[in-house]
């Protein structure tokens, strides 16, 4: 019914959310505009995850408002316009008996509807989100004998095969070696570019995705900062100092070396 | 009807078997993927709670002399999947739990009830190994209904439980809703196990579900083919169970396990050799 036309994908007001006694979220206001490539950075703990479960109606808010597409969260059902890549996706049950064609077609189970089946056109959606991800020659592969590259390339496919218009990734590139996260971020950057999709990044790793996105905001229970990657680059020691808590350093990722070693909290442990 | 009416005892038999050798595996797969196959081994011990609750209620009360004993296994199933459901959500951490709790409380409450009622051993004897030859038309009946119902469940939700065994958040982010497929998968669980019970038995109806997978995913590759190989070798076990039991005179569920025991065996030595073959050509 009554959508507003709006420039934002994604409006949070107001937002707190608490485990029990633990707040994890304290008055988050964040607006993010469509077509932007968005990286949520923050420590441990810092409320990422529990933010982006709100976001998807993984948790019910307990104080203030969403805003999908500039519809409430609670009378959002588009769902298939908003895909998801979980951080633990790749931790799933690797005897599981499915080839990477059916886990991509799971991608549109959820919109097709009871009783029904892929038809054609389905089918070939499906090869297409395959074939954007790069992993055509796989498709009859079972997801179990893929490195854990290729499985999160598979699992972006079936994110996307429901021609979303915000994608969602929660720390991805988690057990990813080095070069192939390169060529993950590059994927992500022509989806942004090209198909003109709202990404949205959660990572430790702000460094290394620098290269790639358009907008920053750090989260450490509240919003420390929001704003293109220009103004995140100039304030960043200061930024990363009042949210870690201590003196932390980025260093910002060139693309012909592959170590990894940017934050280190307190007690010297890498925190990617 | 009148053709199933002219079906003599073992054509009765053997319908029922082909039946549940296809809708047991189907169930089977599922199972697997969520890793809960032992969840068909609380549910056959809970029915039979359910059978010997019909027959002493038959017994007992003239007006129920009519009642079916499937139909209070089926119901007892029901109740007792649905328990299990429950417990799962109760103990989140510990949902194995679920299953011994409910088992031991369906032999205990069947053994009160068998310790009732005035039936004879060899009664029993056919509800815990299954017999095919005690097939009667009331029950062919239950078993095609049964079947029917549980076989359009799996075609309906088929989609929606894969997706739900592979990944349950993606499964709710797409838009899916785990509590209402937990529960209609609970139901049929129930189902399929209270069905499959008169012809393997209540103490081998968890072999019916699990065996013809077992041997599938030996050398599927995908979901499909689990399924589809489960679904022949769970017929092939029928069928050869039918055979050489009618032939040697033996219980029948014992020998549809045994064939299917011996089909696993021979999944296993194929993709063992397979393998061999394979590394002997890449390791020259």
């Amino acid at each position: 019914m009554g959508e507003k036309k709006t420039p934002y994908a994604i409006e949070i007001d107001h937002v707190f959310f608490s485990y029990g006694q633990r707040d994890v979220l304290q008055d988050i206001h964040l607006k993010i505009s469509e077509g932007s490539f968005l990286a949520l950075v923050g420590p441990n703990g810092s409320g990422k995850s529990t933010l982006i479960k709100c976001i998807l109606g993984l948790l019910t808010l307990q104080k203030g408002s969403i805003k999908l597409f500039g519809q409430s969260i609670k009378k959002f059902h588009e769902w298939n316009q908003i895909g998801f890549v979980s951080q633990k996706a790749n931790s799933f049950n690797s005897g599981f008996p499915a080839t990477v064609f059916e886990v991509v077609s799971m991608g549109l189970y959820g919109k097709i509807g009871l009783f029904r089946f892929l038809t054609k056109r389905h089918k070939e959606k499906v090869k297409e989100a395959i074939k954007q991800v790069g992993m055509e020659e796989y498709m009859n592969q079972n997801i179990g004998e893929l490195s854990g590259g290729q499985q999160q390339r598979v699992f972006i496919a079936r994110a996307l095969v429901s021609e979303p218009r915000l994608l969602i990734l929660d720390e991805p590139t988690v057990g990813v070696d080095a070069k192939s996260v390169q060529n993950f971020y590059n994927m992500l950057r022509k989806l942004n570019t090209e198909k003109k999709i709202t990404l949205i990044l959660v990572t430790h790793d702000v460094g290394a995705v620098t290269e790639y996105i358009t907008d920053v905001a750090c989260l450490n229970k509240c919003l420390h900062f929001h704003g293109d990657t220009h103004e995140f680059e100039e304030k960043q020691d200061e930024m990363m100092s009042t949210m870690y808590g201590h003196d932390v350093r980025v260093i910002t990722h060139n693309h012909d070396h592959d170590h990894h070693d940017h934050f280190h909290d307190h007690d010297g442990s890498d925190l990617r | 009807m009148e053709i199933l009416q002219q079906l003599t005892f073992l054509e009765r038999g053997i319908a029922a078997g082909l039946i549940i050798g296809f809708i047991c595996p189907l169930l089977g797969a599922f199972l697997l993927v969520r890793r809960i196959t032992i969840i068909s081994e609380a549910l056959s011990h809970i029915t039979l709670t359910g059978i010997t609750a019909g027959i002493f209620l038959s017994q007992g009360f003239v007006f129920l002399s009519f009642l079916n004993p499937l139909y209070t296994g089926l119901f007892f199933s029901l109740i007792g999947s649905l328990l299990v459901e429950k417990l799962r959500q109760i103990y989140k951490n510990f949902q194995e739990l679920a299953i011994p709790v409910i088992l031991s409380a369906g032999i205990g409450l069947s053994a009160i009830l068998i310790s009732l009622v005035n039936t004879s051993y060899s009664e029993w004897y056919s509800y815990l190994f299954g017999s095919i030859v005690t097939v009667s038309l009331n029950d062919l009946l239950f078993i095609i209904i049964t079947g029917l119902l549980a076989f359009l469940m799996i075609v309906a939700f088929y989609k929606e439980l894969l997706s739900i065994s592979f990944d349950q958040e993606f499964a709710k982010v797409s838009g899916i809703s785990i509590r209402r497929f937990n529960f209609f998968f609970s139901i049929l669980i129930a189902l399929v196990i209270s069905m499959s019970m008169k012809v393997v038995g209540i103490l081998l109806v968890g072999a019916m579900v699990t065996l013809p997978i077992a041997a599938s995913i030996q050398i599927a590759k995908s979901f499909r083919q689990v399924i589809f190989w489960g679904i022949v070798f769970g017929e092939v076990s029928m069928i050869g169970g039918i055979l050489f039991s009618y032939f040697f005179d033996i219980a029948t569920g014992g020998m549809i396990v045994v064939t299917g025991i011996g089909l696993l065996l021979l999944t296993t030595i194929i993709k063992r050799s397979k393998e061999y073959v394979e590394h002997k050509l890449s390791g020259g």
